[in-house]
């Protein structure tokens, strides 16, 4: 069986995922001896091709069309890529571009899509292992067809590494611009007054809090750690706290000695944004995948131990 | 300007559940409207406010999911329709294309001019659903959208991932589906709750919308519903909030931060 994974670049830069793509893809493809072929569509293809050519990459297509990612374009360019190369599975990555074309290529192939793979396998058909209810619970999902679409999450396979010598193919594309019916007109990056990726120590407040005047303790808590207080995405959708203090996917990356994550869940979109030394979690679920990740936690009301711990930390 | 809103109930799991084949009792499950359809939603209402028009919500579910329908009609939705019959209520699971395929029969049969969703379901979180409704549509869309200008076109920021936004224009007509943030969905007052109470929901079945049930077959079979293993190594301390705090001191000293 072949499998065809669509790499993903941005701004000039192909995303790290594409070599975690590739790994999920190589393993895929293995279980069957079958052949690993890339595609990679706009921008600098040759460049993207060079570092996408690792070990055990069979053929890298090329599709020489504008520059940034347009789904309109990635549309039809991976369609006929599908229907050309006539994959068992054609993978992508399950980011925000990702999820913005790869459903329409599987709409218009009728085949099935499954996002957000935590795990891949194939024995005469193709399983999938993924999460519901914010990872509390996870379900295995078997497809029966000849093909199939899927997205994988990022940080769920190492990157592919070695050089390969991989055939490289330049796929002739027929893109109808009269079906392109977005453009793209700029990038805006998101700043702020505080950049909490440079904070030592972070207390990261989440929706268990509440409400904005209770934000208080967490304040008390940090004030006595000299920390920079930061928060999961539901407290800057209230505004409560401004954007910049968002950790996570569409917020900052935070690589602190220590993060405190006080009523925070742990939804993959936050925890891939916290790289901690020391992660302590205080929150009332012992079920809560926030659990998955700390290293020291407590399970009980963040209104009594937040206290206790502010208490404890200005007596010492 | 006439938009039609896909919402949906989400469920989640409560603190303490049970996990029974493929299915989770009722009883362990909350349920309430889908997080980001509450922005899309708010969306929908405050351009219908300020230019005029209507706001329709099209949702997939059986009779136990009114009750979030009403929320949306008590948050300012005019009108509500509800897609639900045998066949639907056989699946196995709501996949995204077949949920494309019934959502794109109600656009068909209202004809908006545009069509909002949330970016995911906070439940199934798929987050393919937009895309696949209008490809077959064969509309144009935007996805992740945290900001939104409507003139000829849609203009919108679309939220990637690392705090950068995309600026993009969107033909229309188009879906574009909402991220969370971009406003501050309200509260219903009384009087619209109440209103919402007595409100009629159009309910429809596949053959009212003109499907077949060969329309809605999909080939994806769930086959395993668990807990996942613990892979944490997380040292969980019990006891009094004194006595935990103390032993989160300890730690947080040990880590020499505090200086
Ligand atoms: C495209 C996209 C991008 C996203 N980007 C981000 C991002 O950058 N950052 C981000 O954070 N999210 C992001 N999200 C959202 C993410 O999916 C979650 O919705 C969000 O992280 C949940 O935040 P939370 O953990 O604070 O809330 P919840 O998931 O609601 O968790 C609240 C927690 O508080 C606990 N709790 C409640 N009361 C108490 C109490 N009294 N004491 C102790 N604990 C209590 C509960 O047990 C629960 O675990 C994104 C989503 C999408 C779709």
């Amino acid at each position: 069986m072949t499998v065809l994974a669509i790499a993903e670049h941005r701004r000039g830069e192909l995303r790290e995922v594409s070599l975690e793509l590739l790994a999920a893809s190589r393993k895929l493809a293995d279980a069957t001896d079958g052949g690993l072929h890339v595609g990679v569509v706009s921008g600098d293809i040759e460049r993207y091709t060079e570092r996408l050519n690792r070990e055990d990459v069979d053929v890298v297509h090329t599709v020489a069309y504008g520059e940034e990612f347009n789904h309109d374009v990635y549309t039809q360019a991976v369609t006929q890529l599908v229907e050309a190369v006539e994959p068992t599975v054609v993978l992508a990555p399950n980011t925000v571009n990702g999820l913005d074309y790869l459903p329409a290529v599987a709409e218009r192939l009728d085949i099935p899509i499954v996002t957000d793979a935590t795990e891949l396998s194939y024995d005469e058909h193709l399983t999938v292992t993924r999460e519901l209810y914010g990872g509390k619970v996870e379900t295995t999902l078997d497809i029966d067809t000849q093909q199939a679409a899927v997205t994988i999450r990022p940080g769920s396979w190492p990157r592919a590494g070695g050089t390969g010598d991989a055939e490289i193919s330049a796929f002739d594309a027929r893109i109808d611009e009269s079906a392109v019916r977005s453009t793209v007109t700029g990038f805006q990056e998101i700043g702020g007054e505080v950049d909490i990726a440079e904070a030592d120590v972070l207390v990261a407040v989440g929706r268990g809090i509440e409400s904005e005047d209770n934000l208080e303790i967490v304040r008390d808590l940090a004030d006595a750690l000299d920390a920079t207080l930061a928060a999961s995405r539901p407290v800057i959708d209230n505004g409560w706290l401004p954007a910049d203090r968002q950790v996570g996917q569409s917020g900052k990356t935070v690589s602190p000695e220590l993060y405190i994550a006080v009523g925070i869940s742990g939804t993959v979109q936050h925890v891939s944004g916290v790289r901690a030394e020391t992660f302590i979690a205080i929150n009332d679920d012992p079920n809560a995948p926030i659990f998955e990740v700390a290293d020291y936690g407590v399970v009980d009301d963040l209104f009594e131990v937040v206290p206790a711990l502010t208490e404890q930390l200005t007596r010492s | 300007m006439k938009i039609l809103v896909t919402i949906t109930e989400t469920e989640s799991v409560d603190t303490v559940f049970e996990i029974d084949g493929l299915e989770i009792d009722s009883r362990y499950l909350s349920t309430d409207l889908n997080e980001w359809d509450a922005y899309a939603l708010e969306e929908a209402v405050q351009i219908a406010e300020d230019g005029g028009g209507e706001v329709v919500t099209a949702t997939i579910g059986p009779e136990g999911v009114e009750g979030t329908v009403r929320q949306a009609l008590a948050k300012g939705a005019d009108r509500a329709i509800r897609v639900w019959d045998e066949e639907l209520a056989a699946l196995d699971i709501l996949d995204p294309l077949t949920k494309a395929t019934v959502l794109g029969a109600v656009v068909d049969a209202e004809q908006p001019d545009l069509v909002f969703t949330g970016v995911q379901s906070g439940d199934d979180v798929f987050g393919a659903t937009p895309v696949a409704l209008a490809s077959t549509l064969g509309w144009a869309w935007g996805t992740v959208v945290n900001d939104l200008q409507i003139d000829e076109v849609a203009h919108v920021h679309r939220e990637l991932e690392g705090n950068l936004e995309e600026l993009t224009d969107v033909e229309r007509p188009a879906v574009l589906s909402i991220q969370t943030g971009i406003n501050q969905p309200r509260h219903a007052s009384l009087r619209d709750i109440t209103r919402a109470q007595q409100a009629e929901i159009d309910t429809r079945s596949l053959a009212d919308l003109d499907l077949d049930v060969d329309a809605i077959a999909s080939p994806i079979e769930q086959t395993d519903l668990y807990e996942p293993e613990s892979e944490g190594e997380a040292t969980i301390y019990e006891g009094s909030p004194e006595e935990t705090a103390t032993e989160l001191a300890a730690v947080i000293e040990e880590t020499g931060v505090i200086r």
